[in-house]
C-alpha cells in the first residue's frame, strides 16, 4: 500500500511536499520580524506585508499544483518522512507527509482558496484596520492567516492521526486568534473575545473525543499511520468490533466540534465576529471541512462499522435541516451564511457518513468555492455600507438624514441594506452566482455536488434523503430572502444609499471565485466519462470511491423544489411587497414578513431554538457554580481555612495552650516553683545557723563527732 | 591529596557544590553592593548550568544505570555505612538540567524586583540550588534526606523575608507541611537501613525481597513525603499560600523544581524500591491524580488572583505527571518525566510573566487588567505562547507530555494493566478541556477586551532583560513541542529498565 | 617496747589540746597551729599502729597527711595574709563574711 519510491513514470515533485508548510511559516516569520518595521517605514508597507503573506500562500498553492501533476503520473502517491516526533517504545510518531489524491485535493482547495482570500484581505484589511482604529494590527492579521495555512496544510498532509491532530488543534488556535482579532470590540467590548473562547473550548470538547479515539487506535493497532491502520482494520473489525465502534464514534465527536455539527455547532455563528476573510477562509471554505476530510480519510474504518456510519449520517442530515431552518430567521448577513455553512457541512458529513465519500469531497470542493465567494462578497457589501456610512457621517448635509441611528449603525444587518444592486454591481453579480450555486440550481457547481449527495442518499438512506431535501428547500428560500433583502428594492438607510463598490483587489478574487462556482461542477459531472474527480480519488479511496450516478427523478425533484422555494421567497420578499411592509410604522411592524404567517415558530428560529441558552443553563452555569463552590467553599473555606487553619493549626494551638497553661504552668511549673518556695523557706531558717564564725562551725563539728562517737559506743 | 582533588573535580560534585563558590564570594560583599551580588549570583549559576552541560556531555544515553558515579565512604556507624554517593541517570539528567537552567533565569528575573537585602537573597538562592541539585543526584538515602531537608531552609527564608503580606504564615506552613511528610520518610529510610543493611539505593534495589505487606507501609511512608511536595490532592493546601506569598523567583523555583522533587521521588524511590506495592497501589494513586487534575482545573477557573490560578493549575498539571508515573508503562513514565520538565518550563514562565506585570502594577487581581495585549504587544504574544503551552496545544511542549501520559494511562487501563480501567485516562482527558477553559479565561481577562483602567494605559512593554529571561523557556517550549526526541532518548533506557522491573513485579505479585 | 596505749593516750591528749585551741583561741594563726596539732596527733596514732601491726600502710598515710598539711598551711597562711591586708586584723570573731 505504501511506496517510499516511485514506480511509475512522469515528473515527480513529491519531495517538495514539506514546503507547503514551510512557505507559510517563512512568510509568517518574515512578517513577525520585519513586518512591523516595513509598515512603519514604507508607504507601500501594507502591500509588502500582505504581498509576502499572499506569496507564501501562493507558493504553497504552486507546490500543491506540482504535487497534483506528479500524482497524474504516479497516482499511488508517496509518503515523505521529514523527522521523528514522539518515540517511546513501540510508540512511533513522526512528521511525515502523505501525498495522495485525497490530501492533494485538500491542499489545492486550502492553498488555492487561501491565496485568493489572502489577496482579497490586502484590500479588505486596509479598510478594516482603519475602521477599527488600529492600523498596526494589519501585520498580525497576515501572520495569523499564514499560520492558519501552515496548520491546515499539516492537517491535510499528515500520514498519521497525530500529525492530523496537530493541524487540527493548530487551525483551532488560528480560529481562536482570528475570531478574537478585534478582541476589544463586540458586545460590551468583550463579545469577540468571548466568541473566540467559545470556539476554542467547544472545539476542545470535540478534541477530547479525538484524543480518546487516538488512544484506542494506538492500543488497538499499535500505530497511528493511516496505511498501517487501514491494512489491519478488517482483521480488527472481526476480532475487536467494539474498539472500532468506539474509535469511529469518538472521531465523530471530534467531527461535530470542528465541522460545527449538532450538538457542538454553537461556536460557528459566534465565530462571525472575526474579520470577513477569516469567516470565508476558516469558517466556511477550509477549517470547518476538516471533519469531513477526517471521515473521508478514515473511510476504510468507517465502512467497517455500519452503526457509526448511521450515526454520522444522522448527525449530518439532522444538522443540515436544523441549521437551514435557523438561517431563515437571521438578519445578520454573515449569520445567515454561517448557518448556511453549518447546514452545508451537514450535507457533506451525511454524505461521507453514508459512504458517498466522493460526493462528500466533491461538495466540499464546490462549497469551498461558492461559500468563500459568498462570504467575501458579504464582506464587500459590509465595507460598501461602511464606506457609505462614513460618507454620510462626514457630509454635513447628509448627516441630518442619519437621525437616531448614527452611532449604533450595524453594517451587517440586512434590514439596513436594500438596493445595493445599483451601487455595487460587481458584488451583486458575484453574490448572485454564489447564491444560485448554493441554492442548487443547475448548471452551477452547487447543483452537481448536492445532487450527487441526494442521489446517493435516495438509494439506501431514504430518511436522510428526506431530511436533506427539506434542507435544500430551506437553502433556496433563505438565499432568495437574503439576495432580495440586500440587493433589491430601495435603499433603506442613508448608508445603503451611498454605498460604494469595493476596489479591484477585493473584487478580482471575487470574480475568480465566481467563475469557479459557476464551472466547478465540471470536475465531476455524473455522466460516464466525466467522473474525473471520482477516478482521481479512486487512487486513494479505492473501491469506496464509487462515481456518482445521475438519477433524473432526484435531480428534477430537487431542482423543482428549489425553484418552488425560490418563488415562495420571491412572493414573500419581492421588492414591491417588502417596501409596503417596510412602510408600516415601526411600532406595529414585525421584524420580518414571515412572522405574520408563522409567528411563534419564527421566534424560535430567530432565537436559534434557544440552544445557547440551553447550554448555558445545563452546562456552563453549573460548571461555573461548581468551580466557584469548589474554589471558595470546599477548597478555601473548608479545606484551607476550616480544616487546615482551624482544625489542624487551631487544634494544635489549643493543645499547646492547654499544655502551656494547664499542664505546664499549672502542673510542672507549679511543682517546680513550689519546690523553690519550699527551699527558700527552709533556707530562711537554716541560714541563721551559718554565723560565719569559724568557731561555731568547729564547735558543731565537734559536737557532731561526739554524737556520732557516742552513738557508736553506746549502741 | 591527589585523590581528594581528584574526587573534588568529579563533574557531579562540581555541579552540586559549585554554587558555594558564589556563596563565599557574596559573603565578602557589603550589603550595599547590590549589583555585585546579583552579578556574582548570576555568573555562578550560569557556570553551574555550564557544568551541568558538562555532565550531559559525559552522559551516555544508551546506558540505563547510574553514571558519572562518585561513591565515597562518609559516615560509618557500626555495620551501617552512609556514603557520599552521587550519580546521574536517565531519570534525573533532565531534572538536573532544568534546575540549573531555572536558577539563573530566576536570578535574572529578580534584577529589579528585589531591592531589599539583595546579598542575603542571592546567598539563599545559591544555597537552594545546592540543595536542589543534590536531591536529584544523591543515591544514598541518607544523603538524599539531608539534601531534601536542606532545600527547606533557604526557601523558608526566601518566602519569609521577601514574600508578600502573609509571608510568615505561608513560610511556616510550607516548612511544617514538608517536614511533617519527611519524618515518615526518615522512619522508612531508617527501617531500610537497619533491616536491609544499606542506605544505597542501587544496593537496596538489587537486594529487594521486602515482603509485600511491608512494602505497602514503606511505600506509604515515602509517599507521604513526596505526595505533600508534589502536591497531590488533597495535600495541596500549602501550595496556594506559598505561591501567592513567595517572591517571583521563589515561585518559579518552587513550581519549577521543588514540586518536581516530589514526583521525582516517586520515580526514583517508590517505584524501584517497592515495586509490588507500587503495582498494588497504582489505582489508588491514579484516583488521587485524576481527582487532582479535575479539581485543580475547576478550582483554577474560579480564581481572581492570577498567581493563585497558576498555583492551582500546578495541582492539575502535576496530577497528569502522577497519572503518567502510575501508568507504570514506558509511555506513561517517560511522558511523566517529560511533563515534569514541561511544567517547570511553562509554569515557571507563567510565574515570570505574572511577576512582570506585578512589578508594573503591584496587583495580581485579574479584574484590574484587561486589554493588555494592546498596551504591551510583545508581552501579550509571549504570554499567549506560554499559556498555549500550558493548556497543551500540539506543537508546543505541554501536548507531548500530556498526550504520552494519557496514552500510557489509557494503555494501563486495558484489562490486565496496572490500572485496569479506561476511566482514569478518560476522565483525565477532560482535564484537557478544563485546562483550555481556565487558561483562556485568564488570557481573556488580562489581555483581551478594551483597556478599561487608566493605570493600564501607559504600561511599558517588556524590556530586553525580561525578554531574555523568557527566551530560553520559549525556545525549549517549541523545541520539546516539535522535536522531543533528544529528550526522550536521554531517559528511554533508564525508564525501560524501571518498567521492566515493574513488569516482573506484576508477574511476581500475582498469587 | 612502749605499749600501744601510751601512744594513743598521748595522741588523745594532743588532739584534745588542738581541738580546744581551735575552739577557744581568736587569733587565726593560733587556730591554725592548733589544727596542725590535731593532724599530728592523728599522725602519731597512724605511726604507732603501723609499727604495732608491722604494716607499712600507716606510715605511708602519714606522708600523705604531711603533704596535705603542708599544702594547707601554704594556702591557709596565704589566706590569712590576704585577710590581714584587707582587714588589718586576724581576729576570727570579726571575720564572718560568709554569714548566711
Amino acid at each position: 500500500m505504501f511506496f517510499e519510491e516511485a514506480v511509475s513514470s512522469g515528473p515527480q515533485f513529491f519531495n517538495l511536499v514539506p514546503w507547503i508548510v514551510f512557505f507559510p511559516v517563512i512568510g509568517l516569520l518574515f512578517n513577525i520580524f520585519f513586518g512591523g518595521r516595513i509598515l512603519e517605514r514604507s508607504r507601500a508597507g501594507e502591500k509588502i506585508v500582505g504581498g509576502v503573506a499572499s506569496l507564501a500562500a501562493g507558493l504553497s498553492f504552486l507546490v500543491s499544483v506540482l504535487l497534483a501533476i506528479s500524482l497524474n503520473g504516479h497516482p499511488e502517491g508517496m509518503v515523505v518522512p521529514l523527522a521523528d516526533w514522539i518515540n517511546i517504545g513501540e510508540l512511533n510518531i513522526r512528521w511525515a507527509f502523505q501525498v495522495d489524491t485525497l490530501s492533494v485535493t485538500m491542499m489545492l482547495v486550502v492553498s488555492g482558496v487561501g491565496t485568493l482570500i489572502h489577496i482579497y484581505a490586502i484590500g479588505y484589511m486596509h479598510e478594516d484596520v482603519r475602521h477599527n482604529g488600529d492600523p498596526g494590527r494589519f501585520r498580525r492579521f497576515f501572520v495569523f492567516m499564514n499560520l492558519f495555512i501552515a496548520a491546515m496544510m499539516i492537517l491535510v498532509s499528515g500520514d498519521n492521526y497525530m500529525m492530523l491532530f496537530v493541524g487540527w488543534e493548530g487551525v483551532g488556535l488560528c480560529s481562536y486568534l482570528l475570531i478574537g482579532f478585534w478582541y476589544e470590540k463586540g458586545k460590551d467590548g468583550i463579545g469577540n473575545a468571548l466568541a473566540a473562547k467559545k470556539a476554542m473550548v467547544t472545539n476542545r470538547i470535540g478534541d477530547f473525543g479525538f484524543l480518546l479515539a487516538a488512544f484506542t487506535i494506538f492500543w488497538t493497532f499499535g500505530t497511528f499511520k493511516f496505511h498501517a491502520i487501514f491494512e489491519k482494520a478488517p482483521e480488527v473489525a472481526v476480532a475487536n468490533p467494539g474498539a472500532l465502534l468506539f474509535i469511529t464514534i469518538c472521531l465523530l465527536i471530534g467531527v461535530t466540534g470542528k465541522s460545527a455539527q449538532l450538538p457542538l455547532y454553537v461556536w460557528l455563528p459566534d465565530a462571525m465576529a472575526g474579520p470577513t476573510p477569516v469567516s470565508a477562509l476558516i469558517h466556511a471554505a477550509t477549517m470547518v471541512t476538516a471533519g469531513v476530510y477526517l471521515v473521508a480519510r478514515s473511510a476504510e474504518i468507517y465502512v467497517l462499522v455500519p452503526t457509526a456510519q448511521f450515526w454520522v449520517t444522522l448527525v449530518g442530515s439532522v444538522t443540515a435541516l436544523f441549521a437551514a431552518t435557523i438561517a431563515v430567521g437571521q438578519f445578520d448577513i454573515k449569520k445567515v451564511l454561517a448557518y448556511s455553512t453549518i447546514s452545508q457541512l451537514g450535507f457533506m458529513v451525511a454524505a461521507v457518513g453514508m459512504g458517498a465519500f466522493v460526493a462528500g469531497m466533491f461538495h466540499l470542493v464546490t462549497h469551498a468555492f461558492f461559500k468563500a465567494l459568498l462570504f467575501l462578497s458579504s464582506g464587500s457589501v459590509i465595507q460598501g455600507l461602511e464606506r457609505g456610512h462614513h460618507h454620510v457621517e462626514h457630509d454635513p448635509k447628509l448627516k441630518k438624514q442619519l437621525k437616531g441611528h448614527a452611532h449604533d449603525f450595524d453594517p451587517q444587518d440586512m434590514r439596513n441594506m436594500g438596493g445595493l444592486r445599483e451601487r455595487m454591481k460587481i458584488t451583486y453579480w458575484v453574490y448572485l452566482i454564489g447564491a444560485i450555486a448554493l441554492a442548487g440550481i443547475p448548471p452551477l457547481a452547487g447543483f452537481w455536488s448536492k445532487d450527487e449527495i441526494l442521489a446517493d442518499a435516495s438509494k439506501e438512506f431514504s430518511w436522510a434523503y428526506t431530511l436533506l431535501t427539506l434542507a435544500a428547500i430551506f437553502t433556496a428560500f433563505y438565499m432568495t430572502r437574503q439576495i432580495l433583502m440586500v440587493f433589491f428594492g430601495k435603499a433603506r438607510t442613508p448608508a445603503a444609499e451611498h454605498a460604494e463598490e469595493s476596489p479591484l483587489v477585493v473584487t478580482a478574487p471575487l470574480m475568480i471565485l465566481a467563475v469557479l462556482s459557476f464551472f466547478g461542477g465540471l470536475i465531476n459531472l455524473p455522466f460516464d466519462g466525466f467522473h474525473q474527480f471520482a477516478h482521481w480519488l479512486e487512487h486513494t479511496l479505492g473501491e469506496y470511491a464509487h462515481p456518482g450516478e445521475f438519477i433524473l427523478v432526484v435531480a428534477l425533484l430537487s431542482t423543482g423544489l428549489a425553484l418552488v422555494s425560490l418563488a415562495l421567497g420571491w412572493w414573500l420578499y419581492n421588492p414591491r411587497r417588502y417596501e409596503e411592509f417596510w412602510a408600516i410604522p415601526a411600532a406595529r411592524r414585525p421584524d420580518d414578513p414571515l412572522r405574520s404567517y408563522i409567528g411563534p415558530i419564527y421566534e424560535a428560529l430567530k432565537n436559534k431554538y434557544w440552544v445557547d441558552e440551553l447550554y448555558w443553563a445545563v452546562f456552563l452555569n453549573p460548571y461555573i457554580d461548581l468551580s466557584r463552590f469548589l474554589a471558595d467553599v470546599i477548597d478555601w473555606r473548608f479545606w484551607h481555612d476550616w480544616f487546615h487553619d482551624r482544625v489542624i493549626m487551631g487544634g494544635y494551638n489549643l493543645l499547646t495552650r492547654l499544655l502551656a497553661i494547664r499542664i505546664d504552668l499549672g502542673g510542672i511549673d507549679a511543682a517546680a516553683n513550689g519546690l523553690a518556695v519550699l527551699t527558700q523557706r527552709v533556707a530562711e531558717r537554716l541560714r541563721q545557723v551559718q554565723t560565719g564564725y569559724v568557731r561555731n562551725y568547729a564547735l558543731s563539728i565537734f559536737v557532731g563527732v561526739v554524737i556520732i562517737l557516742g552513738y557508736l559506743l553506746l549502741r | 591529596m591527589n585523590s581528594l582533588l581528584n574526587n573534588l573535580l568529579q563533574p557531579l560534585t562540581l555541579v552540586t557544590f559549585f554554587p558555594l563558590v558564589g556563596v563565599l564570594i557574596i559573603l565578602f560583599l557589603k550589603q550595599e553592593q547590590k549589583n555585585a551580588a546579583r552579578w556574582v549570583a548570576l555568573i555562578t549559576s550560569l557556570i553551574t548550568f555550564g557544568l551541568s552541560l558538562v555532565v550531559l556531555a559525559y552522559f551516555n544515553p544508551s546506558y540505563p544505570d547510574l553514571q558519572e558515579v562518585i561513591n565515597l565512604p562518609w559516615i560509618p556507624i557500626a555495620q551501617w555505612e552512609i556514603r557520599y554517593y552521587l550519580g546521574v541517570d536517565g531519570l534525573s539528567i533532565l531534572l538536573l538540567l532544568l534546575t540549573t537552567l531555572l536558577t539563573p533565569i530566576s536570578i535574572l528575573s529578580t534584577w529589579t524586583a528585589v531591592e531589599d537585602r539583595v546579598k542575603d537573597f542571592m546567598l539563599f538562592f545559591l544555597l537552594l540550588e545546592v540543595g536542589m541539585v543534590g536531591v536529584f543526584l544523591a543515591q544514598d538515602l541518607f544523603l538524599f534526606y539531608i539534601f531534601w531537608e536542606f532545600t527547606l531552609v533557604p526557601m523558608y527564608f526566601l518566602i519569609g523575608i521577601w514574600g508578600g503580606p502573609r509571608r510568615m504564615y505561608a513560610a511556616v506552613k510550607f516548612f511544617l507541611y514538608t517536614m511533617a511528610g519527611s519524618i515518615l520518610m526518615l522512619l522508612a529510610i531508617l527501617w531500610l537501613g537497619i533491616y536491609q543493611g544499606s542506605f544505597q539505593v542501587p544496593d537496596l534495589i538489587a537486594k529487594g525481597g521486602i515482603p509485600a505487606n511491608l512494602q505497602i507501609w514503606l511505600f506509604l511512608a515515602f509517599a507521604a513525603a513526596f505526595a505533600i511536595k508534589v502536591p497531590m490532592w488533597p495535600l495541596h493546601s500549602w501550595l496556594p499560600d506559598a505561591h501567592v506569598e513567595a517572591p517571583t523567583a521563589g515561585s518559579v523555583i518552587l513550581a519549577g523544581v521543588l514540586l518536581k522533587m516530589g514526583t521525582y521521588g516517586f520515580v526514583r524511590f517508590n517505584l524501584p524500591l517497592f515495586p509490588q506495592a507500587a503495582v498494588q497501589l497504582a489505582p489508588w494513586m491514579a484516583v488521587l491524580a485524576v481527582i487532582g487534575i479535575l479539581y485543580g482545573a475547576a478550582v483554577s477557573y474560579a480564581q481572581k488572583d492570577v498567581k493563585k490560578l497558576v498555583a492551582y493549575s500546578s495541582v492539575s498539571h502535576l496530577g497528569f505527571v502522577m497519572l503518567g508515573i502510575f501508568a507504570l508503562n514506558s509511555q506513561g513514565v517517560q511522558g511523566g518525566i517529560l511533563q515534569m520538565v514541561n511544567h517547570g518550563l511553562s509554569t515557571g514562565a507563567l510565574f515570570l510573566i505574572v511577576g512582570m506585570i506585578y512589578e508594573r502594577r503591584h496587583t495580581r487581581d485579574m479584574d484590574a487588567f484587561g486589554g493588555l495585549w494592546k498596551v504591551m504587544p510583545i508581552y501579550g504574544a509571549l504570554t499567549l505562547i506560554v499559556a498555549l503551552s500550558s493548556m497543551g496545544l500540539p506543537g508546543l511542549n505541554g501536548f507531548v507530555g500530556e498526550f504520552t501520559i494519557l496514552l500510557g494511562s489509557w494503555g494501563a487501563g486495558q484489562p490486565g494493566g496496572p490500572l485496569g480501567s479506561h476511566w482514569y485516562a478518560g476522565l483525565a482527558a477532560i482535564g484537557v478541556i478544563l485546562a483550555a477553559v481556565y487558561i483562556l479565561l485568564m488570557f481573556q481577562k488580562m489581555f483581551l477586551g478594551p483597556v478599561t483602567k487608566d493605570e493600564n494605559r501607559n504600561l511599558k512593554d517588556l524590556n530586553w532583560r525580561e525578554i531574555i529571561t523568557l527566551l530560553p523557556l520559549l525556545i525549549l517550549i517549541f523545541w520539546i513541542g516539535l522535536y522531543p526526541k533528544p529528550f526522550f532518548v536521554l531517559m528511554a533506557p533508564a525508564v525501560d529498565k524501571l518498567v521492566a522491573a515493574l513488569q516482573t513485579a506484576v508477574v511476581a505479585g500475582v498469587p | 617496747m612502749v605499749p600501744i596505749q601510751y601512744y594513743t593516750a598521748l595522741s588523745a591528749i594532743l588532739f584534745t589540746i588542738g581541738a580546744l585551741g581551735v575552739l577557744t583561741r581568736r587569733n587565726a594563726i593560733i587556730v591554725f597551729m592548733s589544727v596542725e596539732l590535731m593532724l599530728n596527733s592523728a599522725n602519731l596514732v597512724f605511726v604507732a599502729f603501723a609499727r604495732s601491726f608491722q604494716s607499712i600502710n600507716g606510715q605511708v598515710f602519714v606522708f600523705f597527711v604531711m603533704a596535705v598539711a603542708a599544702a594547707e598551711v601554704a594556702v591557709g597562711l596565704a589566706l590569712i595574709v590576704a585577710i590581714f591586708r584587707s582587714k588589718h586584723n586576724i581576729n576570727i570573731d570579726q571575720i564572718n563574711n560568709l554569714r548566711g
